[in-house]
């Protein structure tokens, strides 16, 4: 069967500094996969490689049966089936959020303005912020935003959505609306592939959860097993230092020692490489 | 003016220099800041000849001879020639922006050169090579609209420069996400640059962008270069004739007079924008 996402030997060097190290795991269809990992273990580089915001270096990549790395790919095309939600929410400032939902679905897939502002309406419904329709993303509460940010996605019909660590922006109040949302999403039969901190939305809606570190996955499987369970010790410190941070002890893991501190700029790799800023988002206006 | 006279004060102000305290040793600098701002005033009141002034800059007669042609003829092409080189300044600059941010190389080094030979040439003798080089250098060649097309087309590849710049900065200043959100729904590079980035660089930009008007604005007056008649003639040009046909200054504080009419209103234009952008969007 082909699955929702396959990706064989993925690699991707940023310069001389190599982020993802051969990386193969799939997706099946209506399945939910959560991505989780310590900053700079390239779960963010790897979801932007699903959609080829980030070109592989080498391996394949193929989404719905598609192979985006074959260089004849229309990747336009292929990027209206994949929905992308990002860290930072990125809505078009100078649109009101009913255009921000509806620009793309007429410029790209043609659809006429009524039927655009139906859509829109019905996925703004969905996700809770119906009535602010009329409002420009600057007024709204950061989890309002993101909650447009996957109305926005989902009004293209996608059949894959990727979320960028959805909730790292948000303060800590308004992750559960988020979230909230997402498990909808997925009760839906959508199929999600989500880079994510929040360990008990990944243990209690993923299907699968992979474990990043250094470049390659540590461990996957079930929710169950990898954060109940985990076999490999870099999970178990992990997993330890997020769930339990007030009892974590200061070098017990010397490559995420300042794990808080990159928190606040995850999305980010912690060595800095020139023209590598995929970090920066709507809010440095 | 206020009077710096220091009180008597008690042990308490001690601290302070000669037995004055940092309040009175303020009062006593900003005295002196407004005694000199109006000892200058008074000195220019006492040094000008108010009765010249009078005769040869602000002569009414004079200036009541430069009407109506001073706005039907001479204000009138002075906004031609800016409008018509603003826009080319402004397609152009935006052109050369985007070939400047291309990921071709040969764009982007034909976009610095560009850039580079406008923004260091003066504006005057570019519209002297385009008034008399041109024709020269390509037989027969004639710019369309005669000194009008000459006038913006110079003063335009000018201003381009100055805008291609501008634009870049622009279109820099607007947060990467904004493209990849675009591109991530399946919009093409070019679709996401003119239905996201680019109205949002402009917005960010409007300030600089009038800035710009002023310049050309002003620098409308060196159309005369090309040798212009009666009928093309801008402010300047039209002052300076008056000027020299009524031996009298007049006509110079009256075309001044109109340049401010336009500018000053523009410049208030530019901070309220410069204001409300402060505030953010």
């Amino acid at each position: 069967m082909t699955h929702a996402v396959e990706i064989r030997e993925l690699h991707k060097s940023f310069g001389p500094l190599e982020v993802l190290k051969g990386i193969d795991f799939t997706v099946d269809t209506g399945q939910v996969v959560c991505v989780i990992g310590p900053s700079g273990s390239g779960k963010s580089t790897l979801l932007r490689c699903v959609n080829l915001l980030e070109e592989p270096t080498s391996g394949k990549v193929v989404v719905n049966g598609i192979e985006l790395t074959h260089r004849d790919v229309d990747i336009d095309a292929v990027r209206r089936t994949i929905g992308m939600v990002f860290q930072q929410f990125n809505l078009f400032q100078h649109l009101s959020v009913l255009e921000n939902i509806t620009i793309a679905q007429r410029r790209v897939l043609g659809r006429r303005k009524s039927e655009a502002v139906k859509v829109a309406m019905q996925n703004l419904e969905k996700v809770g912020v119906g009535d602010k329709a009329r409002f420009y993303p600057i007024q709204l509460s950061g989890g309002q935003q993101q909650r447009v940010a996957i109305a926005r996605a989902l009004a293209m019909d996608p059949a894959l959505m990727l979320f960028d660590e959805p909730t790292s922006a948000l303060d800590p109040e308004l992750v559960g609306d988020v979230l909230a949302v997402m498990r909808q999403l997925a009760d839906d039969g959508m199929t999600m592939l989500v880079v994510t901190h929040e360990m008990s939305f990944a243990r209690e809606v993923a299907d699968h959860v992979v474990f990043m570190d250094g470049g390659v996955i540590v461990e996957e499987g079930a929710p169950a097993r990898v954060i109940g369970a985990p076999e490999h010790s870099r999970t178990q410190t992990f997993l330890a230092r997020v769930l339990d941070p007030t009892h974590a002890k200061v070098g017990e893991v010397p490559e995420v020692d300042d794990y808080q501190a990159h928190r606040a700029i995850d999305g980010q790799p912690t060595v800095q490489v020139p023209g590598f800023d995929h970090g920066s988002g709507s809010g440095a206006i | 003016m206020t009077a710096t006279t220091t009180e008597p004060t008690g042990a308490a102000s001690v601290s302070g220099i000669r037995g004055l305290s940092p309040r009175q040793r303020r009062r006593i600098l900003r005295g002196i800041q407004y005694g000199i701002f109006l000892g200058v005033i008074v000195l220019v009141v006492l040094l000008v000849d108010w009765s010249q002034i009078r005769e040869h800059f602000l002569d009414a007669d004079v200036a009541k001879e430069m009407l109506p042609e001073l706005f039907t003829i001479a204000l009138y092409n002075t906004i031609i020639y800016t409008v018509s080189a603003y826009a080319i300044g402004f397609v152009l600059g935006l052109a050369i922006a985007l070939m400047r941010l291309s990921s071709a190389p040969p764009y982007r080094w034909v976009a610095l050169i560009y850039v580079e030979i406008f923004r260091g040439l003066p504006a005057l003798l570019v519209l002297l090579i385009i008034g008399f080089g041109l024709p020269v250098a390509f037989q027969g060649l004639n710019v369309p609209g005669d000194v009008y097309g000459k006038a913006a087309l110079g003063l335009g590849v000018v201003a381009a420069a100055y805008m291609a710049e501008t634009f870049r900065a622009g279109i820099q200043a607007v947060p990467k996400g904004q493209l990849e959100a675009a591109r991530s729904l399946g919009m093409s590079q070019p679709r996401a640059m003119i239905s996201i980035v680019i109205p949002q660089a402009l917005r960010i930009i409007i300030p600089p962008l009038t800035n710009e008007l002023v310049l050309l604005f002003k620098d409308s007056s060196l159309v005369y270069a090309l040798g212009i008649t009666a009928a093309n003639v801008e402010l300047t040009k039209f002052g300076s004739d008056a000027a020299i046909n009524s031996a009298d200054s007049t006509p110079f504080v009256v075309a001044g007079m109109t340049y401010l009419l336009i500018t000053v209103p523009l410049g208030i234009v530019v901070r309220r924008l410069e204001a409300r952008q402060s505030r953010g969007r």
